[in-house]
């Protein structure tokens, strides 16, 4: 016999939904500088009220020296980074030099926009230096929509920490001469924004993940979160 | 007999569901209320009952209150902790509060935990679940420590230990792991004290501090923030904006009074 929804006089079958999409929740933040790149992102992966793991990157160093922040589902932004990685290698082997970060920005977008109907669940962020040296940042729509900016932030605190940043980054309206941005600066604002939203956000917390980029290289450092 | 006025017949007035539904059906969307994720549990100790909640209050994804209070008075010897929907839990708690006050008062008695118990019962299940109340009620009586829970639709149970909310199953896996009968006052709110950060670390609707009450015979204990393991650290710098920033687009002062020095008021004692 037929599977029918309700018991109400209109039969209508009984649908089975597909629903492959879940949000892990957490932020990710980037900072392009005139001759630095600060991107970071919190630790927690998390599904409805439950912590799957305190301790799940959403930072994705990649081998050209440019950094992938990917908020969303985790297993779509893991087989994303995973495939941009897998292109940069191959780019590697045919032209032998590492692509730009700009040609990493384009490529993403058709990575993603080529899967428009079937889309990955993935806000990307990228950061790194561009071919003069300065910090440049990219970030993504789930279906490509590529757009450049100076600091971007997204995910479950993005409503908390943007307006912060274009607040201490932006000063627009404001008559006293801004201070030079530096990556010292840059890096005070980006903990302080993330241990606010961590006070109000329940889907951010556990560690903060603070990738530095420079032409000299690029640093790490982890910073605790509360818990809670 | 006429009456000006027909007598009131009592029980619900069902007016207002066929226009809900109607609105319902236009798109209108009923107001939603703030829900309290929550971790609340109780454990009966030798001498009294102890009573723990956290105090996080959210609005969806956000924490609307950082040290809300989650445990209630209902009577001298008896508490109530609250998870659901903050306004029902309050009002419940209060009403009920208020009618135990005159019940004691009318029979010259202390209240009885059972009477709690089952006025609040009854309450929530007249309104069908509507009132979204999770209880843990605690109290000490002519019957000794006695502990329940109540859940929205009005069900209880009487247990040596409980928990309710959110993070009660965390909390729960505490009890499960450490409950012993017969324990001591120190014990038992130590263990309290374990369930409720169960609660608070692993389940995102539970946050911020312990609240803690102990209840015995003749004495009540509220401690608030008994425990506090989620400070908040030192900001990294100061977001004052320095003089000046801002345009002053004009300035204008009126003087509504005139200000005459005279003698010093006397202020001696």
């Amino acid at each position: 016999m037929e599977a029918f929804a309700s018991t109400a006089p209109v039969r209508v079958p009984l649908e089975h939904r597909f629903s492959p999409y879940t949000d892990n929740g957490g932020t990710t933040l980037a900072v392009a500088g005139s001759d630095f790149c600060v991107i970071a992102a919190d630790t927690r992966q998390s599904e409805g009220y439950n912590i799957n793991t305190r301790y799940s990157p959403k930072l994705y160093p990649l081998s050209n020296g440019s950094v992938l922040a990917i908020g969303g589902m985790q297993a779509d932004a893991s087989t994303l980074a995973k495939r941009v990685e897998q292109r940069l290698e191959w780019y590697q082997f045919k032209h032998d030099k590492p692509m730009n970060t700009q040609a990493v920005a384009h490529m993403v977008s058709t990575m993603l926009y080529g899967k428009r109907f079937f889309p990955y669940f993935a806000w990307v962020t990228i950061g790194g230096m561009d071919e003069n040296g300065n910090g440049c940042v990219f970030s993504f729509d789930p279906v490509g929509t590529i757009e450049k900016h100076l600091w971007q932030c997204s995910g479950s605190s993005s409503k908390l920490i943007q307006p912060f940043l274009d607040s201490q980054m932006g000063h627009k309206h404001e008559l006293l001469p801004p201070g030079e941005l530096t990556a010292q600066r840059a890096t005070l604002l980006v903990k302080d924004g993330f241990t606010s939203a961590t006070e109000r956000d329940i889907y951010t917390g556990d560690f903060l993940e603070i990738y530095t980029i420079t032409r000299d290289g690029r640093t790490r450092e982890l910073i605790e979160l509360k818990r809670d | 007999m006429t009456l000006a006025e027909p007598l009131p017949t009592g029980g619900f007035s069902f007016d207002n569901v066929a226009r809900n539904a109607m609105l319902a059906a236009r798109g209108a969307k009923p107001p939603k209320a703030t829900s309290t994720g929550t971790t609340i549990v109780g454990v009966i100790f030798k001498d009294g009952v102890v009573l723990g909640a956290d105090t996080r209050a959210t609005a969806g994804p956000i924490v609307a209150d950082k040290n809300c209070e989650k445990i209630h008075y209902l009577a001298p010897n008896m508490y109530c902790c609250g998870a659901g929907t903050a306004a029902d839990t309050e009002f419940t708690t209060a009403l009920i509060s208020s009618k135990l006050e005159l019940h004691s008062l009318q029979t010259g008695r202390q209240s009885r935990v059972v009477t709690a118990m089952t006025m609040l019962k009854q309450m929530l299940f007249r309104y069908q679940g509507h009132i979204g109340a999770a209880l843990v009620l605690g109290g000490y009586d002519v019957n000794g420590p006695q502990l329940y829970t109540i859940a929205p639709h009005g069900s209880t149970d009487k247990l040596p230990f409980v928990t309710m909310g959110s993070g009660s199953l965390a909390a729960m896996a505490v009890f499960e792991a450490k409950w012993r009968a017969n324990m001591t006052r120190d014990e038992a709110v130590a263990i309290v004290n374990d369930a409720i950060e169960a609660g608070i670390f692993n389940d995102l609707g539970s946050g911020s501090n312990v609240d803690v009450c102990v209840i015995t015979k003749d004495n009540v204990e509220y401690l608030r923030n008994y425990n506090r393991p989620n400070e908040r650290g030192v900001k990294e710098q100061s977001y004052r904006f320095p003089r000046g920033t801002t345009t002053v687009m004009s300035r204008k002062v009126i003087n509504f009074v005139d200000v005459i020095e005279g003698d010093a008021m006397d202020v001696t004692a």
